[in-house]
């Protein structure tokens, strides 16, 4: 595929570069304690985010995992009200009720049980399928879900109902710690089309080639052909969630040699790019500084419905 | 009018009442109409809104909970309360935590309907009362219907009032049980209270203070109203019978106030003795009115429940054990 820079090359990169310094920023501040819980970062995987979500339209639905920061933020949600809810904030994302994986927020819905989502996504696309909405659901999930059953069940009933899906497979090779050979068998794309689902599969960090191919299954969606899947074949650069790396470091090295950010920053002008990368700094440190001065959840919100407005 | 009969006919009436209605499960197209026959009727008269699945009940459970966020009302039955377990995670860990966790943003308004009980030689793997494991689960409503007053108005509020989701226990022993109204019976006072989901309260008519309190419900709720009138007419042991519809979140005020007459609790239930909804009521119960109050707890063996008729029957609470408890608690 040729690619070329075109208006939207800036944008890409900076939801990129959003994602990244704010995982960045997270992992690093781990130690000193402001957090609650625990962390997965999406560092490596941003152009699977960004490239997908650019094909959102209005109103149309994110089912997301419990690495979902990349997924919130690429949706268009509230990097604050993310740091906010890492830290506990009565102004997190769910009020500090949720904290890093279970993020709702409009018409995105993230939650830590590896699989269990996915009915769901396929209940939410026959929801509206039968309403003729013609919103569409993605559904993010990783190489590791594919272990759960209910993935299948679902599968089988997105393909036998026709349902406005698309589900986005990212194989960033581990399950927590556990290699994608060791916990794998066969094909990913062929687990889809065992249930008829159209697969698009690729193995690249280029957030234009990756959004390309979104488009296109995405179109196909739209236009009531039922559910696609998409195969990007990707890495994570940081941990699992933190301090649990047991990858080999040359392993971590080779793949970063094929990082997703300089690729899609080399197609900028360069002095718009430094800009960009200033505009993001500046966002980051001001989402986290906002959220480290707002007040704790309080434990009084917990009977009575939150008034968020992330 | 049999209780089978008043289901189907909420159901038929829900679905006429609100287009939002869905209705997924396995096999349940005319003309078998589920493996109980609780859905007839329903699939030639709303074809699109009857979806048979395939035997998948924690992914039929999910896409429930996904209708439901996206504004339809959507009612999944599992073909036997056994196969719930297969389900546990879509209910604990999806539907009943989304309106919470979203800050009440959204709302989760399903209702899974499934037949719990022995009784019928099923055995270990189709006979069983598993409710009470997901009693206590917040944000998940447990509702168990008796053949008392109106089965079907409770199953129509479930469907068509309630936001939150509802796990819906329907006694296989049930189905074929006619429903007595609250006006029929002469030889009882049955009272109602609570509104959406009542508590009855049940006393023989004309009788003397009670001298016991005995909480059961769905079908056990039956033999218990059996055993309180032979207690009255062949032992003199006269009884308050108090009726849950719902099991949880646990709410029995008309249970504590009667316990401050009689100070005696017998509480009843299918499910295994230990860890079960009896020993909750017990301990709401104890919290009230102190340790002076006498107890007793009835409850299936802590086994599985065998296929064998007498080995059944030697598990699963009867009459008789009823009547022996209550008259052990008075002498």
């Amino acid at each position: 595929m040729t690619v070329r820079p075109s208006p939207d090359d800036v944008e890409l990169y900076r939801q990129m570069l959003r994602i990244r310094r704010f995982e960045e920023k997270v992992l690093s501040s781990f130690s000193s304690g402001i957090f609650y819980g625990t962390t997965h970062t999406y560092i490596g995987q941003e152009a699977d985010a960004v490239g997908v979500l650019a094909c959102r339209e209005e109103g149309d639905i994110v089912v997301s995992n419990h690495r979902c920061h990349g997924h919130f933020l690429a949706y268009g949600g509230s990097m604050h009200a993310l740091a906010a809810e890492l830290m506990g904030r009565a102004t997190g994302v769910t009020g500090g009720r949720g904290g890093s994986q279970h993020v709702q927020w409009e018409d995105f819905y993230a939650n830590g049980i590896l699989g269990g989502t996915i009915p769901l996504a396929v209940g939410m696309a026959l929801a509206e399928k039968v309403q003729h909405s013609r919103r569409i659901v993605f559904a993010f999930m990783g190489d590791g879900t594919l272990g759960e059953g209910v993935v299948y069940e679902s599968l089988n009933m997105a393909s036998l109902w026709s349902v406005p899906i698309l589900f986005v497979l990212e194989n960033n090779r581990y399950a927590q710690t556990t290699p994608v050979q060791l916990h794998l068998a066969g094909e990913i794309a062929d687990r889809f089309e065992a249930f008829s689902i159209p697969v698009a599969e690729a193995d690249t960090v280029d957030v234009i080639e990756i959004h390309a191919l979104a488009n296109k299954s995405a179109a196909s969606v739209r236009a009531g052909e039922g559910p696609r899947a998409l195969v990007l074949h990707t890495y994570r650069y940081g941990p699992h969630s933190k301090g649990d790396d047991t990858r080999d470091p040359e392993e971590i090295l080779r793949y970063k040699k094929r990082d997703p950010l300089p690729l899609q920053g080399d197609r900028l002008d360069p002095d718009l790019r430094q800009r960009v990368e200033k505009e993001v700094e500046a966002e980051v440190a001001e989402a986290f500084q906002r959220a480290q001065d707002d007040p704790l959840a309080d434990p009084a919100s917990l009977t009575s419905p939150l008034d968020i407005a992330p | 009018m049999n209780v089978l009969q008043a289901l189907n006919g909420s159901l038929h009436a829900c679905m006429a009442e609100s287009e939002q209605v869905y209705f997924l499960g396995e096999d349940i197209l005319e003309p078998y109409g589920g493996a109980f026959k609780v859905a007839q009727g329903l699939s030639t008269t709303y074809p699109g809104r009857v979806i048979t699945t395939p035997v998948s009940e924690a992914g039929i459970v999910g896409l429930g909970v996904g209708m439901a966020l996206r504004g339809l009302k959507a009612v999944v039955e599992i073909m036997f309360g056994d196969f719930i377990a297969l389900a546990a995670d879509q209910i604990i860990n999806h539907a009943a935590k989304l309106r919470w966790v979203s800050g009440e943003k959204v709302r989760v308004p399903l209702v899974i309907r499934t037949p719990m009980g022995g009784g019928r030689g099923y055995g270990p793997t189709h006979s069983q009362t598993l409710e009470k494991h997901f009693l206590g689960v917040p944000g998940l409503r447990v509702l168990a219907v008796t053949a008392l007053d109106d089965p079907g108005g409770v199953l129509k509020s479930a469907i068509l009032e309630d936001d939150d989701p509802v796990l819906f226990i329907e006694h296989k022993l049930l189905y074929a049980k006619p429903v007595i109204s609250l006006v029929e019976s002469s030889e009882f006072s049955l009272q109602r209270s609570g509104e959406r989901y009542p508590v009855y309260h049940l006393t023989i008519a004309g009788s003397p203070p009670p001298m016991l309190t005995i909480t059961a419900y769905g079908y056990m709720a039956e033999l218990a109203r059996q055993a309180v009138q032979r207690l009255a007419f062949e032992h003199e042991i006269f009884a308050d019978l108090v009726i849950p519809t719902q099991l949880s979140p646990f709410s029995l005020d008309p249970l504590l106030e009667s316990l401050a007459k009689t100070g005696r609790l017998l509480t009843l239930e299918e499910g295994s003795h230990t860890h079960g909804w009896g020993a909750e009521v017990l301990a709401h119960a104890v919290e009230t009115h102190g340790p002076r109050l006498q107890a007793k707890r009835l409850a299936a063996r802590d086994m599985p429940i065998p296929a064998s008729g007498p080995l059944e029957k030697s598990v699963i609470p009867d009459v008789e054990g009823v009547i022996r408890a209550a008259r052990e608690m008075i002498s």
